[in-house]
């Protein structure tokens, strides 16, 4: 505190000397972790060193660039607290010193972020207005998703060979959106497989992953009221490693001999191990992701493939909700502008003129 | 009560969780990422549930000496193993019930937790993992069997990347002269690689992007709700 206090007090005997020289403004409209730091000398000065000092009075070395004058931003701030700075100048034989105080600021809006939120209203605006229109009575017509109209192919086949299904909800956590969409499916597909007396099993990657699918899958079970054929030790965990989870799947796999498999949500290097495997075992399988680099592999494997976007609309698909299928429409809406966002991007860069492509990067702001 | 409650948390914590995306000031600046870290404790708490699970399915089968119980109990002997070690000698820094086992430690050259971790688990997952090299090769096979138009591309794709990607591809076309670099295999690979393969897969992205843009306010709005194990 008292460094501070004395950093504070040579800055301000030093402050006059310097004041058209060097500047400390806050970056407006941010998370208040950065300041930039301004300098400009009448000449190129030998040589530049810069000192940061904070509250507790650590003090940083800077690197700056060695010019007549600049800006360099330094990031990494604590946001209102106090920073000091300390500029020494060399020329020659010759020194100055240079101090200043400032306090980053947090913005109460990311201004570069404003085309991103128009963005998102929009496309939210248009998917709660289609929800609306279908809560109205409005009819959409929904393209046909193959990987889901099969659903009912794959539980008359396990149901006619007596053998179970086969549902890898994925190795993602519950904090992942490909697991909760995924789960969706599997309280579909629980319902269909507890109306046809089809074995189910679920193995999970993760204990979240384990109770949420328990609890999805009773409750699709109680939903057909069949509760007694609900299996708890059907559900279960396997284990959190990734290898450690695929071969105990592909060893399922090999000793059950499902007669359909289901791998739905988010998955990486093991997607083409499981796909492969249930292959082998002449299984019907469907396969979904939003994992762009796997999918061409669960394309090659699997009979029916939900591509990104699919294993999302799955859910609103199944239940045959116009709530949910209006929602769809939405989707289209969003892809349609996008659409038009690339052309027209696309024209005006072709044609020299960087405008859109500044304002959506954010470096409009 | 039962399902409105989390319906009511799923709709406040969504919301908050956009508001943080475009508000940087407190609280809503590190509200994202305290909410991962409750995720985290509850994560922890939820880890119980799955070893009684494993345990549970596995001393079942062991018990009633089902089909391949075998396996079973090798799986239940590995887990109470690397459980105990753990617990008596502790892992790399980490001191155990025993201390650091210094003398097992000098006598295999590490703790015993780290060296099953290290010579029995590490080269197990990696045996799984290299699984992937034989399955890439049976899976490309069936996909380059020209069966239409389609895989009729697909083929004559797969063998320019494949190829321009080898030294081979350079050594084939290295004599075109510079008019015709563009054929240059390398090079058309290269171009494979970088337009249509990357085009395609953002449009992929772009509209999985929608997809969770539609999916997350469902939840959010409480349309979408078979998460929760039912609609109503």
């Amino acid at each position: 505190m008292k460094r501070l206090l004395i950093f504070g007090l040579l800055s301000l005997f030093l402050l006059p000397l310097g004041a058209q020289t060097i500047n400390v403004t806050d970056v407006p409209w941010d998370d208040g972790k950065a300041l930039d730091f301004h300098w400009d000398f009448p000449k190129q000065p030998d040589s530049l060193w810069l000192c940061l000092q904070d509250a507790q009075a650590n003090n940083t070395r800077i690197e700056i660039p060695l010019s007549k004058a600049g800006t360099q931003r330094i990031g990494e701030l604590s946001p209102g607290e106090t920073y000091s700075f300390l500029l020494k100048a060399y020329w020659g034989d010759e020194r100055e010193r240079f101090a200043a105080i400032a306090s980053p600021k947090a913005a109460w809006f990311y201004l570069h972020k404003w085309l991103f939120l128009l963005l998102l209203l929009v496309i939210c605006g248009a998917i709660l207005g289609y929800i609306f229109a279908a809560k109205q009575g409005k009819d959409f017509f929904i393209r046909r998703i193959n990987g889901l109209d099969s659903m009912e192919e794959a539980i008359g086949r396990a149901t006619e060979k007596g053998k179970p299904i086969l549902y890898v909800p994925g190795i993602g956590d519950l904090d992942d959106i490909e697991t909760i969409a995924s789960l969706t499916i599997l309280s579909h597909l629980a319902q269909r497989c507890a109306e046809y007396n089809t074995d189910l099993i679920v193995p999970c990657r993760f204990s979240m992953v384990l109770s949420a699918s328990r609890e999805v899958v009773r409750e699709a079970y109680q939903k057909a009221g069949r509760l007694d054929a609900y299996k708890q030790e059907n559900i279960f965990y396997l284990t959190d490693d990734q290898f450690g989870y695929v071969a105990g799947i592909d060893g399922i796999m090999l000793r059950e001999e499902p007669a359909a498999n289901f791998f739905l949500g988010s998955f990486y290097a093991e997607s083409l191990i499981l796909a492969e495997t249930g292959f082998s075992t002449g299984a019907i399988q469907t396969a979904g992701t939003a994992q762009a680099h796997q999918l061409p592999f669960f394309v090659v494997s699997c009979d029916y493939t939900l591509i990104g976007e699919d294993l999302f609309a799955a859910s609103a698909y199944l239940s045959r909700d116009p709530q949910q299928l209006g929602s769809l429409k939405g989707h289209d809406f969003g892809k349609l502008l996008v659409i038009l966002l690339i052309l027209i991007g696309v024209i005006l860069e072709i044609a020299g003129i960087t405008w859109l492509k500044d304002l959506i990067t954010g470096a409009l702001a | 009560m039962k399902r409105n409650t989390p319906l009511i948390f799923a709709f406040i914590v969504g919301m908050l969780v956009i508001l943080a995306e475009f508000i940087p000031h407190r609280p809503f600046g590190e509200l994202t990422s305290t909410l991962e870290n409750w995720f985290m404790i509850i994560s922890g708490f939820a880890i119980l549930l799955g070893q009684i699970s494993l345990i549970r399915v596995n001393s079942h089968i062991i018990y009633h000496k089902e089909s391949n119980w075998q396996y079973h109990l090798a799986g239940m002997i590995s887990f109470f193993l690397m459980l105990i070690f753990g617990i008596l000698w502790g892992m790399q820094e980490s001191i155990g019930l025993l201390g650091h086992g210094e003398r097992i430690s000098q006598a295999i050259g590490m703790k015993p937790f780290d060296y099953l971790f290290e010579y029995a688990y590490m080269p197990l997952s990696s045996t799984v993992f290299s699984l992937l090299a034989f399955f890439i090769a049976s899976a490309a096979y069936r996909a380059f069997i020209i069966r239409g138009f389609e895989s009729n591309l697909l083929m004559i794709t797969a063998v320019i990347v494949i190829i321009g990607r080898s030294s081979f591809g350079s050594m084939l076309t290295a004599s075109l002269p510079e008019a015709y670099r563009f054929w240059h295999i390398p090079r058309l690979a290269d171009f494979l690689m970088e337009y249509p393969n990357t085009a395609a897969q953002r449009a992929i992205l772009i509209s999985a992007g929608l997809g969770i843009v539609g999916s997350s306010l469902r939840i959010i709005l409480g349309i979408e709700r078979s998460y929760l194990g039912g609609d109503k």
